[in-house]
C-alpha cells in the first residue's frame, strides 16, 4: 500500500488555541460602551451638546445680539417676538443667555484644562517619584486644602484685575488642581508598582516614556471622571464670582452675572432670574449625569 | 494620642503661619491701599492716616509687627471702620454667623442622612426617587439663587417667614438663611449616604442580623447607620469649608450682620487687617474641624488609628 507522503506532515493547526477571534477593544471602547448603555448619562450628554449648540450656533440664529439697547422695551415679559423676555436696558434675554453660555461653558472647559493640567503634573511628579518628595508636595496640597478656596479665588481675582474672561479661567484653574493632583497621585503611587511599569523599565524606558505612555493612560479613567465633575463647579464658582461683582463685567454675560442681575428684581420681574438659573441648573445636572455615567463607565467594579 | 494632638497642633500653627503670609503677600500686591478712595484724600491728611495706621512703614516691618500681634491673638484696628478693631468685628459678627451656621449643619446633618437613608431603604421606589430629586436641586442650583428663591417664595410671596433681617436672631428669621445654606451640603450628604448605605445593606453582616431575627431598627440603627457614616466623616472637612465661606451670600441675601460680609468687602476695600484677621479666623477654625473630624473618625469606627502602630 502506498501512503501519500503528505498524510505523514505533522498536522498544524492554522489557528492556536491562543488566538483572539474578536478585534480587541480598547479600555476607551469598553468604556463607552457602557457608556451609552447608561440612559441618564446619555440623556446628560445630549442635554450638553444642546446647551452647546445653543450657546455656540444659536447667536447665528437670533436676530438679536447681546449688547443693543432698546430703552422703549425694558422687561419684557416673556413673548413670541422675545421668547425670554428683555432684560433692565431692553436688551434680549435668549441672545444674552446664549451668549452667557458660551462664557460660562468655556470658563468650565478652560478652567478645567489648566486644573488638569497642573494636577496631572504635579500629581504624576509626586506619586512617581514617591518618598520624602512626595512626602512634601502632599503637605504643600495640605496647607493650600487647609484655606477656604473663595478666599484665594477672591484675592487672586482682585489681585489680576477683576473682570477679564482669561483672568476668571485662570484664577479657577490654579484654585481647583488640588483635587486633581491628589487623585493622579494616587493612581501613579498604586500604578508603578505594577509588574508591566518593571518590565519598561527594564527595557530601558525614559521616565518620561514611562509616565506618557503607561503610568498616565493607566490613570486615565480618575482622571476624566475628576475633570467632568470639576467643569460644573468652575461655572458654579464663576456665578459666585459674578454675584459679589468680580466676575464678568457688562456688556458680556455669564450665566452666572445674569442671574446676579435677574435677583436684583425679582419682586417684579422673577422671570429675569428664572432663566438663567435654570440654564445653570440643567448645565449642572448634565454634567452630574455625564460624570456619574464615566463613573461607571470607567470603573464597572463600582456597579452593583 | 497625646502626641498625635501635639503634632497636629504644631503642624496647624505652621500652616497658619505659611498662610497669613502667602495672604500678606497677595494682599498687598493688589495695586492701591486702602486710602485710596474716588475722592482724592489731601497729602497731610494721607501722611496722617499712613503713620496712625503704620501703613508707611517698610512691609517687613510691617509684617513683624503684624505677627507678633495675631500671637497675642490681636488682629489690629480696621482700616474702613472708625474706632473699631477686627476682634471687635468679630465678636460682633461671629455668634450671629455661628448660629446660622449651626443650624445649617443641623438641618444638612439630620435631614441629609435621613434622606439619604430613607432613598437606600426604599432603593428604586418612589421615596429614592423623591429624595434624589431634593438632593438633585440642591446641587445643580447656585447658592445665592437659592437664597433669592426661598426669600421670593416662602418668605415674600407666602409670607411664612421674614425676608430679610436679623431682629435680635428670632426664630423666625433663622429659618430662611439656615435652609438656604444647608440647601448645597443637604443634596451631597444625601447623595453620599444613599451610596454608602446600598452598599452597607448589601454586606454579609446585615444578612446575618437579618437571620439572627434583630427588629429592623436595629439592624439599621446599629449595624447599617454605623458603617453608612464613614464616607460622611470624610465629608465633613469640606463641609464645614462650605459653611464657613457660603455664608456670605447667605448673609448678603438675607442681611444678616455676621461676618461673612467683611469676607468680600475688606478685600475691594483694600481693608489689610480685616482680610487678614478673616484670613486667620477662617483657617483656624477650619484646622479646628479638621482636626475634631480627624478624631471623630476613631470614635465611630474603632478600625481607625491616629497613631500608626508598628508592625501594623
Amino acid at each position: 500500500m502506498k501512503l501519500a507522503q503528505n498524510l505523514f506532515e505533522p498536522a498544524i493547526s492554522q489557528i492556536s488555541a491562543e488566538h483572539i477571534n474578536r478585534p480587541s477593544t480598547t479600555m476607551m471602547q469598553d468604556a463607552w460602551r457602557r457608556f451609552t448603555l447608561n440612559k441618564l448619562a446619555m440623556a446628560g450628554l445630549v442635554t450638553l451638546a444642546g446647551l452647546i449648540i445653543f450657546a455656540f450656533i444659536g447667536p447665528f440664529i437670533i436676530k438679536y445680539n447681546y449688547y443693543s439697547n432698546d430703552l422703549m422695551n425694558t422687561y419684557l415679559p416673556p413673548s413670541w417676538i422675545h421668547p425670554f423676555g428683555t432684560d433692565a436696558l431692553g436688551r434680549d434675554s435668549m441672545a444674552r443667555l446664549m451668549y452667557g453660555g458660551r462664557v460660562s461653558l468655556a470658563i468650565g472647559f478652560v478652567s478645567v484644562l489648566i486644573n488638569l493640567s497642573i494636577g496631572v503634573f504635579y500629581g504624576g511628579i509626586s506619586g512617581y517619584f514617591g518618598g520624602r518628595i512626595d512626602n512634601v508636595m502632599m503637605r504643600i496640597i495640605d496647607i493650600i486644602y487647609s484655606v477656604p478656596d473663595l478666599l484665594y479665588v477672591i484675592l487672586l481675582m482682585v489681585v489680576m484685575g477683576k473682570g477679564g474672561l482669561l483672568n476668571i479661567m485662570i484664577v479657577l484653574g490654579i484654585v481647583n488642581w488640588m483635587g486633581m493632583a491628589r487623585i493622579v497621585r494616587g493612581q501613579i503611587l498604586a500604578l508603578r508598582e505594577q509588574e508591566y511599569v518593571l518590565a519598561a523599565r527594564t527595557l530601558g524606558a525614559s521616565t518620561a516614556r514611562l509616565m506618557l505612555k503607561h503610568l498616565i493612560p493607566n490613570a486615565l479613567g480618575p482622571i476624566i471622571i475628576t475633570s467632568a465633575l470639576a467643569i460644573p463647579s468652575a461655572i458654579f464658582m464663576e456665578a459666585f464670582l459674578s454675584f459679589i461683582g468680580i466676575g464678568i463685567q457688562p456688556p458680556f454675560a455669564s450665566w452666572g452675572s445674569l442671574a446676579a442681575d435677574g435677583r436684583l428684581n425679582i419682586p417684579s420681574y422673577p422671570y429675569a432670574l428664572f432663566f438663567p438659573a435654570a440654564a445653570i441648573a440643567i448645565t449642572m445636572l448634565a454634567f452630574n449625569f455625564v460624570g456619574d455615567g464615566l463613573r461607571d463607565a470607567f470603573d464597572p467594579k463600582m456597579r452593583k | 494620642m497625646a502626641k498625635y494632638l501635639l503634632q497636629r497642633i504644631a503642624s496647624a500653627v505652621l500652616v497658619l503661619w505659611i498662610v497669613v503670609s502667602l495672604t500678606f503677600v497677595l494682599m498687598h500686591s493688589i495695586p492701591g491701599g486702602p486710602f485710596s478712595r474716588e475722592k482724592q484724600v489731601p497729602e497731610a491728611v494721607l501722611k496722617n492716616l499712613e503713620a496712625r495706621y503704620h501703613t508707611n512703614d517698610p512691609l517687613t516691618k510691617q509684617y513683624i509687627d503684624y505677627m507678633v500681634n495675631v500671637a497675642q491673638f490681636n488682629l489690629g484696628p480696621t482700616f474702613r471702620y472708625e474706632g473699631r478693631t477686627v476682634n471687635d468685628l468679630i465678636k460682633d459678627g461671629l455668634p450671629k454667623t455661628a448660629t446660622i451656621g449651626f443650624l445649617a449643619t443641623i438641618f444638612a446633618l439630620g435631614g441629609g442622612l435621613l434622606l439619604g437613608s430613607i432613598a437606600a431603604l426604599w432603593h428604586n421606589k418612589t421615596p429614592d426617587a423623591v429624595a434624589t430629586f431634593i438632593a438633585t436641586i440642591g446641587i445643580s442650583v447656585p447658592s445665592f439663587v437659592m437664597a433669592t428663591f426661598l426669600q421670593y417664595y416662602l418668605g415674600y410671596k407666602l409670607g411664612l417667614f421674614p425676608p430679610v433681617g436679623w431682629n435680635e436672631g428670632a426664630w423666625r428669621n433663622l429659618v430662611l438663611p439656615s435652609l438656604a445654606l444647608g440647601a448645597f451640603p443637604i443634596a451631597q450628604i444625601t447623595r453620599l449616604m444613599r451610596t454608602s448605605m446600598l452598599d452597607v445593606l448589601n454586606q454579609d453582616y446585615i444578612r446575618t442580623a437579618k437571620s439572627k431575627g434583630l427588629p429592623g431598627y436595629v439592624i439599621i440603627g446599629r449595624h447599617a447607620m454605623r458603617n453608612a457614616l464613614l464616607p460622611i466623616i470624610t465629608y465633613l472637612g469640606p463641609f464645614f469649608a462650605y459653611i464657613l465661606t457660603g455664608n456670605f451670600v447667605v448673609e448678603f441675601v438675607f442681611g444678616i450682620p455676621g461676618i461673612g460680609q467683611f469676607f468680600v468687602t475688606s478685600i475691594t476695600n483694600r481693608d489689610y487687617s480685616t482680610i487678614m484677621g478673616m484670613t486667620v479666623l477662617f483657617c483656624s477654625l477650619l484646622v479646628v474641624f479638621n482636626l475634631l473630624v480627624d478624631i471623630a473618625y476613631t470614635f465611630i469606627d474603632p478600625r481607625i488609628k491616629l497613631t500608626s502602630q508598628k508592625g501594623a
